[in-house]
């Protein structure tokens, strides 16, 4: 099985999405957003820590407006680098600004069944398959729960789901499906059994809580108490805004910027005002509505540009990213899969987001595709290849090698060939045969991609979860639900 | 004279713009113009006519928005006049929208409502977070025709389930429609729980509300 996890790190591509005073201008405008406008944080903890330290709290409509002095002073206590943990010590993952992580999307409704190909309502089943297929890639180098175990009870859900993946992945695991304090408090005992207790979560994040806010300005009350259980354990813990052009954000690409930047710092904020130096992350899908049906998109420009320029945000703010990148919103894998997934990935990358959510999914994050899972990690192999530029040296300029050939010979026997071949990049799933070849079969990457996927859920084994840690988070699941 | 203020009131909807329609409004309850004639040869004309654009390409959700918005700005200011003539407006449909319990997202919901009052239809919105019993207290206070039910959670989409159980139990699921909607919300989830119906989108939902009260 494969250890090694693939990450960009050391990247010769560079871009200016922003220049340093466009990100100070977005910045002050955010500042601003937060003192005039104010936030929403609908939960009574929440507004109680914002007071206490000198917020302005209308109680009432739960807005919290404060001072930029009070905004920028809690955001210096945010820890720049940090480690997600996993099961297997060998696949942490340093979110050290250096390193492009990917995971798999979610939380999606609806699954491609890997067998019959038919589409059907998720289960617990395919978390379960998902995440052992992720576990054998080199590219999935962490879980977020892919899609919805809709066949478990609404108010342990998310618990089976962490569950599911630990016990077919020693890889990390980042829940985006425990939105409530209850299920975050259950999730941090189970971590705490892998990691050896509760008090060595902070070393040993085997978990971290990935929370959505409600756009445009506003939190979810459960978000907000999980996040602080979260924080006060030292599990990593951020933000996501999906603020989106034309209707929880304004049509402009800066506004909607400053807009989600908004809901995410305020919402760091009040984490490290009550947890100071607590682990946390920014987290940002951000997208154009569809002009017609004010649906998200999942893809376009407007992603695009987004991909890079919420890095050049956090980056500002000397925290990690978990950015959405993948998600395309084809109904199919098909030509707008391909370049939706292709450019949005490569834009998070060439900024050098920490984490790239992810791959697997149709229909703007809804249906699961095994086939597109796995064209998802090819086109992130590609990008990964590309960030690493051309290296220029007396190696690589080969002038011996060229010199040796001379005019009109070829290279294919050299040594030198054999020597730099296999850094030549080799698709699983690009046609390059012969025209007759693909005539006489007319099959593809896609059927590839499955089949692939198919073969490594047979045949792959993860690294069993220990038996008394199973039987521990079976027991503190069934003490949860309805009896 | 009248029909060159009819023409005006239709462009205001086609503008979006609410102050104009109010204004056009209160000129026809000055000049004495029958208020139902000023909605149906006034602004539900320009209501048509953004209809007709966006089904064409032309025109964008945010101007149907708009106009949803400006018809409504002017029927309200009709309203009073329609009392005082004791006349009332031939609806569609009586319409109880909400989100369920458990979830606060509001934008859907809220989009639908607005196309359907733009579409002829007596829209009551309860917000979000909304318990069963609420939405069965007012589907039965004003005699509703339709419910619409959005979820943007698997956790809570359950919760559409058991408003349709609930008017089920009160035998009111004969004459009462239920339309679900959210993200999640599948073809094989409204079969499950025994939806009427559903759409992925607000465009969607007006067409879906017009075939459940036979308008369509």
């Amino acid at each position: 099985m494969s250890k090694a996890i693939k990450s960009i790190t050391n990247p010769k591509l560079r871009l200016e999405i922003l220049t340093p005073q466009e990100v100070k201008k977005i910045h002050d405008a955010t500042l601003w957003i937060i003192e005039k406008v104010g936030v929403r944080f609908p939960s009574k903890r929440a507004l109680e820590i914002w007071a206490d330290h000198g917020a302005e709290v209308d109680t009432e409509k739960m807005v919290v407006r404060a001072k930029a002095e009070l905004i920028e002073k809690a955001l210096k206590t945010c820890p720049p680098i940090y480690a997600l943990a996993a099961r297997d010590p060998q696949q942490d993952l340093p979110l050290d600004g250096n390193h492009v992580f990917v995971g798999t999307d979610g939380c999606g409704v609806e699954v491609i069944d890997i067998k019959t190909g038919m589409r059907r309502t998720s289960c617990l089943q395919d978390v379960r398959d998902i995440a052992r297929i992720a576990d054998a890639t080199e590219e999935v180098a962490f879980h977020w729960v892919p899609v919805s175990a809709q066949d478990m009870p609404p108010e342990t859900r998310g618990l089976h789901e962490i569950k599911a993946i630990w016990e077919n992945s020693s890889k990390h695991v980042q829940t985006e499906s425990i939105y409530n304090e209850r299920e975050a408090r259950a999730a941090i005992e189970m971590a705490a059994l892998i990691a050896g207790g509760k008090d060595k979560l902070r070393q040993c994040p085997v978990l971290s809580l990935m929370q959505c806010s409600a756009p445009p300005l506003g939190h979810d009350s459960g978000s907000l108490e999980a996040a602080l259980v979260a924080a006060e354990y030292g599990l990593p813990t951020g933000f996501m805004t999906m603020a989106a052009n034309l209707t929880t954000g304004p049509a402009t690409l800066a506004g909607n910027l400053a807009v989600g930047n908004a809901e995410v710092i305020a919402g760091t904020a009040l984490i490290q005002l009550a947890y100071p130096g607590a682990p946390v992350f920014y987290a940002a899908a951000q997208t154009a509505s569809d002009l017609r049906t004010g649906a998200y998109t999942g893809g376009g420009p407007e992603d695009f540009l987004y991909g890079a320029a919420t890095n050049a945000l956090s980056d500002f703010y000397n925290i990690p990213l978990s950015m959405g990148s993948f998600a395309t919103g084809a109904k199919e894998p098909n030509w707008q899969a391909g370049i939706e997934n292709s450019l949005s990935t490569f834009m998070a990358s060439i900024a050098m987001s920490d984490m790239l959510l992810g791959v697997g999914f149709l229909h703007g994050s809804r249906i699961w595709s095994f086939a597109e899972m796995m064209m998802d990690c090819e086109i992130f192999s590609i990008i990964h290849k590309t960030m690493q530029g051309i290296v220029v040296n007396d190696e690589t300029l080969a002038l011996d090698t060229i010199a040796a050939v001379g005019p009109g010979g070829n290279f294919l026997s050299q040594k030198h060939t054999l020597k730099h071949m296999r850094e030549i990049f080799l698709p699983q799933f690009m046609d390059r045969r012969p025209f007759n070849e693909w005539e006489a079969k007319k099959d593809d990457g896609r059927d590839w991609a499955l089949a692939k996927a198919r073969k490594t859920l047979e045949t792959h084994q993860p690294d069993l979860l220990d038996e008394r840690i199973r039987s521990e988070m079976t027991k503190i699941i069934s003490s949860l639900e309805k009896k | 004279m009248t029909e060159e203020l009819f023409q005006k009131m239709a462009q205001s909807v086609l503008d979006g713009d609410s102050d104009a329609a109010i204004v056009l409004a209160k000129q026809a309850i000055a000049d004495g113009i029958d208020p139902l004639e000023a909605i149906t040869k006034g602004f539900v004309a320009g209501v048509n006519q953004v209809g007709e654009s966006f089904a064409c390409g032309e025109a964008f959700l945010p101007e149907l928005v708009m106009a949803g918005e400006a018809i409504k700005a002017a029927v309200s200011t009709l309203e009073p006049e329609m009392q005082k003539r004791g006349v009332h407006r031939t609806m569609l449909g009586k319409v109880v929208l909400a989100t369920v319990e458990g979830d606060i997202h509001e934008i859907g919901k809220s989009l639908v409502g607005t196309m359907l009052a733009a579409s002829g239809f007596q829209v009551y919105d309860l917000g979000v977070d909304v318990p069963a019993a609420k939405i069965i207290a007012k589907v039965q206070e004003v005699d509703a025709d339709l419910v619409g039910l959005s979820a943007l959670l698997t956790t809570t989409m359950v919760k559409q389930k058991e408003v349709i159980d609930e008017l089920d139990k009160l035998g009111l699921r004969k004459k009462v429609k239920v339309m679900v909607g959210g993200a999640p919300v599948t073809r094989d989830w409204v079969q499950k729980i025994e939806a009427d119906g559903y759409s992925e989108d607000a465009i969607g939902a007006v067409g879906l509300a017009k075939r459940l009260v036979g308008a369509a």
